[in-house]
């Protein structure tokens, strides 16, 4: 198998692509000759900027209204594959990403690796770049398969980068009726109130974790994120205790953020809440326990209470 | 009502994981627990099922060696019997393979609804559910923050990047659940004794008409061609806070131009 093209399941909002898609694209083009996206969605209004990332083709299915995107995305892209055959599929790991690719996997019987963070090609085959162990082991896995390769990839394991081109060919495909498996309807959608700095892309990010003690004490890490211009984050012992909403978590079942300074206030740094955050280019640790792992990756350690150092911390920079 | 629980077993997360240098599989030769991120399936499977004023509980769980220690922890949270597939021939699986056996033994059951985790704490591919649905051609909808049945309809709070989303269907359908979406209950003494004598069934690929050859490594229709240590991050400067600590950070962010 070489690699000629690659398609990337592309996803985004009211007309943009999201960073991860544009992100895929980057790492697809520098992998195939020909990169294209296929839409489970309104695909015609990304064209412009999908192809100033590289895609010379997007395949869109138009507005879904309202249906559960995983089934019928997949039955979409079944039959769009039947005569498109792409060399490999690139999805986000997004929940979105991941029901498609695993419900084309059983629709076409072709093997899927899920959490990627990079890919390159050995010997003609794609081969994909796990990590395993919070991060401690990389597995390199090869597709010996007959058919497309289908792969799914960690946000920010790759650097988006516009290519310069021209927009991408629209492309319309017919919607496929995948029968009793597609009936799941959307039938409200909820968002929850973001204001500053957004995770994702924030220059610094402030997370609190099991430590603080009480729901309460979050306020601290949100005034002292305030006080720096950083985004607020948690760890998922906080958010499944319900203190904190789950668009706050960071780790391996949330986000994964690699700001340039990373504030860890009362969190151990299970493997869990690592793998998100051990990209941060520097990492302040604030813990009681001198024992914690999250040491281990701190650039500057702090052993103590995040009772008094936060507070103490949040008057010193209120006082400049 | 029947509810079929998907629960894997899996090396206890607290010790250190290890590959077999050998075939690059994950080491299973301790005894294996019940996955925590299967414990929220279990525990609204039980909550469902008081709620729709009875029903039935039954899990399912493919693993080496006839492996039954996680199950009988979920069933002695109070499910009623078990599903166990073992077989020689499933080494190496991938989440195709596995969702392929899991499928064919849900079949079987005739559930009004399948639960499972998100994803696994060892392997956490987080596909295995939305193919198992593929392969009973039964929707779904993945990623449950809150679950209520009412009748034959399933209604679900959705978890998205952006916040949730209702999402409804009919039943048949199959449910993934995030962890922290319900409290599991500790099992009581109670409990554990009477799941000694749960009915758990073993079923080997023969009993569910599986080929070895569609399962397992070959299935798997991948290899792992190296495995490499990761660069280790170095641990820079901790100090104890003698209530000063504060102002080291300060110091800190002012050298990286935060401050």
């Amino acid at each position: 198998m070489s690699v000629e093209t690659i398609l990337v399941f592309g996803e985004g909002d009211e007309g943009n692509p999201s960073g991860l898609t544009l992100e895929l694209l980057a790492a697809a083009r520098s992998l195939a000759t020909n990169v294209e996206v296929f839409v489970a969605g309104d695909g015609a209004a990304m064209a412009t900027e999908l192809g100033a990332h590289g895609a010379s083709k997007v395949y869109t299915t138009g507005p879904l209204d309202g249906k559960l995107v995983g089934v019928h995305a997949a039955a979409a892209l079944q039959n769009h594959m039947e005569t498109g055959s792409p060399d490999a599929v690139f999805f986000g790991q997004t929940p979105d990403g991941r029901d498609t690719a695993a419900r084309l996997a059983v629709r076409i019987d072709q093997p899927v690796v899920t959490n990627n963070v990079g890919a390159s090609i050995e010997d003609g085959a794609l081969v994909v770049e796990e990590p395993v162990f919070g991060g401690t082991q990389n597995v390199f896995t090869a597709f010996r398969n007959e058919g497309p390769a289908l792969a799914l990839f960690r946000p920010k394991s790759f650097e988006a980068e516009a290519a310069g081109g021209s927009a991408a060919e629209v492309v319309t495909v017919d919607p496929v009726d995948p029968g009793a498996a597609g009936i799941a309807a959307v039938t409200g959608r909820h968002v929850e109130e973001r204001s500053g700095p957004q995770l994702d892309d924030a220059e610094v990010v402030v997370s609190g974790g099991r430590g603080l003690g009480q729901p309460e004490a979050y306020e601290m890490v949100d005034e002292l994120a305030g006080l720096i211009g950083a985004a607020s984050g948690a760890s998922r012992a906080i958010v499944d205790a319900g203190w904190v909403p789950y668009s706050k978590q960071v780790g391996q079942t949330g986000k994964v953020v690699k700001p340039n300074v990373y504030v860890a206030c009362g969190i151990s740094g299970a493997t869990q809440h690592l793998v998100g955050m051990k990209g941060s280019k520097h990492i302040i640790a604030i813990n009681k326990d001198p024992e914690a792992p999250i040491f281990g990756v701190a650039d500057l350690g702090i052993v103590g209470d995040v009772h008094k150092v936060i507070p103490a911390l949040i008057e010193s920079l209120k006082s400049r | 009502m029947k509810v079929v629980v998907c629960v894997k077993q899996i090396p206890d997360p607290a010790l250190p994981g290890e590959l077999d240098p050998s075939t690059n599989y994950l080491k299973r030769d301790d005894k294996l627990i019940l996955d925590e991120s299967d414990s929220y399936g279990v525990e609204m499977a039980l909550q469902l099922a008081e709620a729709a004023g009875g029903g039935q509980v039954s899990l399912v769980s493919m693993a080496p060696n006839g492996e039954v220690s996680g199950l009988r922890t979920a069933l002695a949270m109070g499910a009623e019997d078990a599903v166990l597939i073992s077989d020689d021939a499933l080494a190496g699986s991938d989440a195709l393979g596995t969702a392929r056996v899991l499928g064919a033994a849900i079949s079987r059951m005739s559930p009004d609804l399948v639960l499972a985790g998100v994803e696994s704490s060892d392997g956490y591919t987080g596909t295995v559910p939305e193919m198992i649905a593929g392969v009973l051609e039964m929707p779904s909808i993945t990623f449950a923050k809150q679950i209520e049945v009412d009748g034959n309809m399933v209604k679900v709070q959705r978890q998205t990047e952006a916040g949730y989303d209702d999402v409804e269907c009919q039943t048949p359908a199959l449910v993934s659940v995030t962890a922290g979406v319900v409290e599991p209950r500790y099992p009581s003494f109670k409990g554990i004794m009477a799941a000694k004598k749960k009915p758990v069934e073993e079923l080997d690929l023969a009993a569910l008409g599986i080929e070895a050859a569609a399962v397992g490594q070959s299935g798997a229709r991948q290899e792992t061609v190296r495995v490499t240590d990761a660069e280790e991050r170095q641990a820079g400067e901790v100090i104890e806070d003698e209530g000063d600590a504060h102002e080291k950070i300060v110091e800190f962010l002012g050298e990286l131009k935060i401050v």
